[in-house]
């Protein structure tokens, strides 16, 4: 009997119930909403709320309703305000984090009292973060009369209100620049290919380069989702919000990247000197190589955050700015103030379908070298 | 210490056991429409001193959070036994076409509430003659609020049409005033809307919208979102970070000229801002709607299955006595749903709303609930939102109809 060993009783015995509960509550809850967005529960408003509502399978439509109705324009533009918001979200705690900490490891004086202060933004809700910067990013006050100190003109950028959008591209394009990409990218895998020798992978991935090309030349232009053009691109009212979520987290990665410059041997630093590095050529070649894995690490945990944010948006900028608006605060709205159930039900299938391309590479990237370790 | 935990237990049981019934009212009115509320549960317990009277409030503005819960309460089979809602189709098009709340018809031929309440009023809660809620309270959406003294010193005259409120608007600001008009967040962009709407339109054609026989698509719906693009060009180009209360002191200021808004923003001008009426901040009705009162209201309910049902329909009688509403109204800055309510109870800006209220033709607003269930009125903010930023008219009534073809406004 060494497969039931005590300890092994214990630990299936002990792991039981929150395999259970997560089976329930996680997973079964994800398959049932699956479901639900696959079904017509509260397009109609007569059966959303009734006791026994008839709910008809209807498959794809809600996802097809989203990406091409008419009236789901709004849902395009969050799909993009998030993808852009993800970006400079990422790129600005990235960048104020490590500075912060290359700074701080530089060990100047009450050392121990900047991280606090840097890390302590982190202990606030967003909730609390976004009605802090509401107040400061108001049309009439706050940061637009900080020049008046100075002596100068009191600013009139519109933080949360302005409905200036850059970087404007129509909807109906977005097959042809997904097929362009793509295929570039499989364009450049089948030259890799080519050079390293392997020949099958040269073929499949020029094919498929090729076919996506073609389609992006012949068909891609004649596609049309949307019966007009319709324009999405990075609206100026964004830029506030994303100050207001780099404040509250780069000490996050300042604190991530703090302990990474920590671990780095003090032997290596020597040897590098040694060897006649300097400065520049010190952090270029020893330290930012050994510090990618903490940027990775820190990617994946604010990459999830800015693709589920809702609480932030909703205090700076209220839930009906659509200029602003996020795709979780969408699926609030269409869920329970529509109550169209299982569109917002899709919404949220979408979300997770995007937090899981961050996640699951990461996931299994990470299970992978456990298992070499094992 | 234990047997004072004991004797506490003891007595709590007691209590709850000598009274005769329970009642459970579930609103959103919280901090300032509290006392109101309050008045009215003193009067029921005045009357029914057995009833213990279990006060659920879910506080935050227009019953956003309330709503939720609400839904999960009587998803989840345990609705309280009377709950607020805004009067008309928001009532309507949630709860009674899912079959969910009973009809007060025998309420309202027992207590003759169809003889106080304005027929129009009774046409706006009902569907094929059936009333579905008590009404407590009425407001009124079509507000335009100035400074006396400003208007004045610019030499400008309140607009009687919106034409005329353009014209104004140009005069405005050759005068240097940026924005003449100033609107704010994005629910007050619709309820500019509906106001422009009404008075380009018309209260017949409003009606018509809402019972399917006008298409948003008509070219004279078309218009009008084109005469509000052109009222917007009046306004501040900082709105969506602005609250209601936020652009009424603009207003007070004298940064701009007027304001449309409900008249939730006299109790504002009056009793936070300490201004007097008439000299300190003047109302007229919005350009075009003279004559014209666009109502909302605040209701109670009755979901079936409500656990006290008896207690219910007391409360809702209650409600809708002369009484009641004097008791409340005066408080919570409305005026009655009753016509025969005794007016010296209110403040200036209350009498006169009140005389309109029994002259004029009775509309309900849309931003508030009363024309159009919340499935039309949520994503219509959306389609309000995009038509600021692109000004396509055409685009708009569109989806507008788009969506009032999905809500089953219209076919």
């Amino acid at each position: 009997m060494k497969g039931l060993s005590k300890d092994r009783l214990w630990s299936i015995a002990v792991l039981t119930p929150s395999i259970i509960l997560i089976a329930v509550f996680v997973y079964g809850f994800i398959a049932r909403s699956v479901y639900v967005s696959m079904t017509d529960w509260g397009n109609d408003p007569a059966q959303a709320l009734a006791l026994d509502p008839i709910i008809r399978w209807v498959g794809l439509a809600n996802y097809q309703e989203l990406f091409t109705g008419f009236l789901q324009g709004r849902f395009r533009q969050e799909l993009i305000s998030t993808i852009f918001f993800t970006l400079f979200f990422i790129l600005g705690c990235l960048g104020l984090g490590l500075g912060l900490a290359l700074i701080l490891d530089r060990n100047p004086k009450g050392e121990g009292l900047w991280r606090t202060i840097f890390l302590f933004p982190m202990s606030l809700s967003f909730i609390v973060t976004g009605t802090i910067w509401r107040w400061m990013l108001q049309p009439g006050g706050g940061v637009n009369q900080a020049p008046t100190l100075l002596g100068g003109e009191a600013s009139t950028f519109g933080w949360l209100s302005s409905t200036d959008a850059l970087w404007k591209f129509d909807w109906n394009k977005l097959p042809l620049l997904t097929a362009s990409v793509v295929g570039l990218v499989l364009a450049v895998m089948a030259v890799r290919a080519a050079r390293s020798g392997d020949r099958t992978r040269t073929l499949v991935a020029a094919a498929c380069a090729a076919l996506l090309f073609l389609w992006a030349l012949f068909i891609g232009p004649n596609v049309k989702m949307l019966p007009a053009p319709e324009l999405h691109g990075f609206n100026l009212a964004l830029i506030g919000i994303i100050i207001a979520a780099v404040w509250q987290m780069s000490g996050y990665t300042m604190a991530l990247y703090l302990a990474g410059l920590r671990g780095i041997p003090e032997e290596l630093r020597e040897a590098a000197r040694v060897d006649g590095a300097n400065d520049i050529g010190m952090y270029q070649h020893v330290i930012f190589p050994l510090l990618a894995p903490i940027t990775l690490s820190a990617m994946i945990v604010l990459g999830h955050i800015s693709l589920k944010i809702f609480d932030l948006v909703y205090a700076m900028a209220g839930p009906d700015n659509i200029n602003t608006s996020v795709p979780a605060l969408n699926m609030y709205l269409t869920s329970f103030r529509q109550n169209q159930f299982a569109l917002g039900a899709a919404i949220g299938t979408i979300l997770l379908i995007l937090v899981a391309f961050v996640i699951v590479p990461y996931l299994s990237s990470q299970f992978r070298t456990e298992e070499g370790h094992a | 210490m234990k047997k004072a935990l004991l004797l506490a237990a003891a007595l709590a049981v007691t209590t709850s056991a000598s009274a005769a019934g329970k009642l459970e009212i579930f609103s959103w009115w919280s901090g300032d429409e509290g006392p109101a509320l309050e008045a009215l549960v003193k009067l029921y317990k005045a009357k029914y001193p057995t009833v213990a009277v279990d006060n659920a409030t879910v506080s935050g503005g227009a019953g956003t959070n309330a709503k939720a819960v609400l839904k999960t309460r009587m998803l989840g089979g345990t609705p309280p036994d009377s709950f607020q809602a805004h009067a008309g189709q928001e009532l309507i098009g949630t709860w009674v076409v899912a079959g969910r709340m009973e009809d007060l018809s025998g309420l309202f031929k027992s207590e003759g509430w169809d003889k106080v309440f304005p027929k129009d009023l009774v046409k706006l809660i009902s569907t094929n003659g059936k009333p579905w809620s008590v009404p407590v309270n009425v407001h009124r959406s079509n507000v335009m609020w100035y400074n006396p003294a400003k208007l004045k010193a610019w030499g400008v005259t309140v607009p009687k049409t919106w034409p005329e409120f353009l014209k104004t608007c140009s005069t405005l600001k050759a005068k240097g005033v940026a924005a003449p008009l100033v609107v704010g967040e994005n629910w007050t962009q619709q309820h500019l809307w509906e106001s422009v709407m009404i008075g380009t339109l018309g209260a017949a054609n409003w009606e018509n919208l809402w019972a399917g026989k006008l298409k948003f698509t008509d070219p004279k719906v078309v218009a009008g979102f084109t005469t509000f693009g052109k009222v917007m060009d009046c306004a501040n180009k900082d709105a969506s970070g602005l609250s209601w209360q936020q652009a009424s002191d603009r207003v007070i200021d004298g940064t701009s000229a007027f304001n449309v808004m409900g008249d939730w923003a006299a109790g504002y001008f009056a009793t936070t801002k300490k201004l007097a009426p008439n000299t300190g901040f003047g109302w007229a009705p919005a350009p075009g709607t003279t004559k014209t009162f666009v109502m909302l209201a605040d209701s109670f309910g009755l979901p079936k299955g409500a656990k006290n049902r008896t207690e219910a329909l007391n409360w809702l009688k209650l409600m809708g006595s002369k009484a009641g509403q004097d008791a409340f109204n005066p408080l919570k800055g409305s005026i009655a749903a009753r016509t025969d309510s005794d007016l010296s109870k209110y403040n200036t800006y209350g009498k006169s709303a009140a005389a309109d209220w029994k002259s004029n033709k009775i509309v309900g607003s849309l931003v508030h609930g009363a024309v159009a269930p919340e499935s039309f009125m949520s994503a219509f903010g959306a389609v309000i939102d995009q038509y600021v930023s692109s000004r396509n008219s055409a685009a708009a009534a569109a989806a507008a109809q788009q969506l009032a073809v999905r809500a089953g406004i219209s076919k």
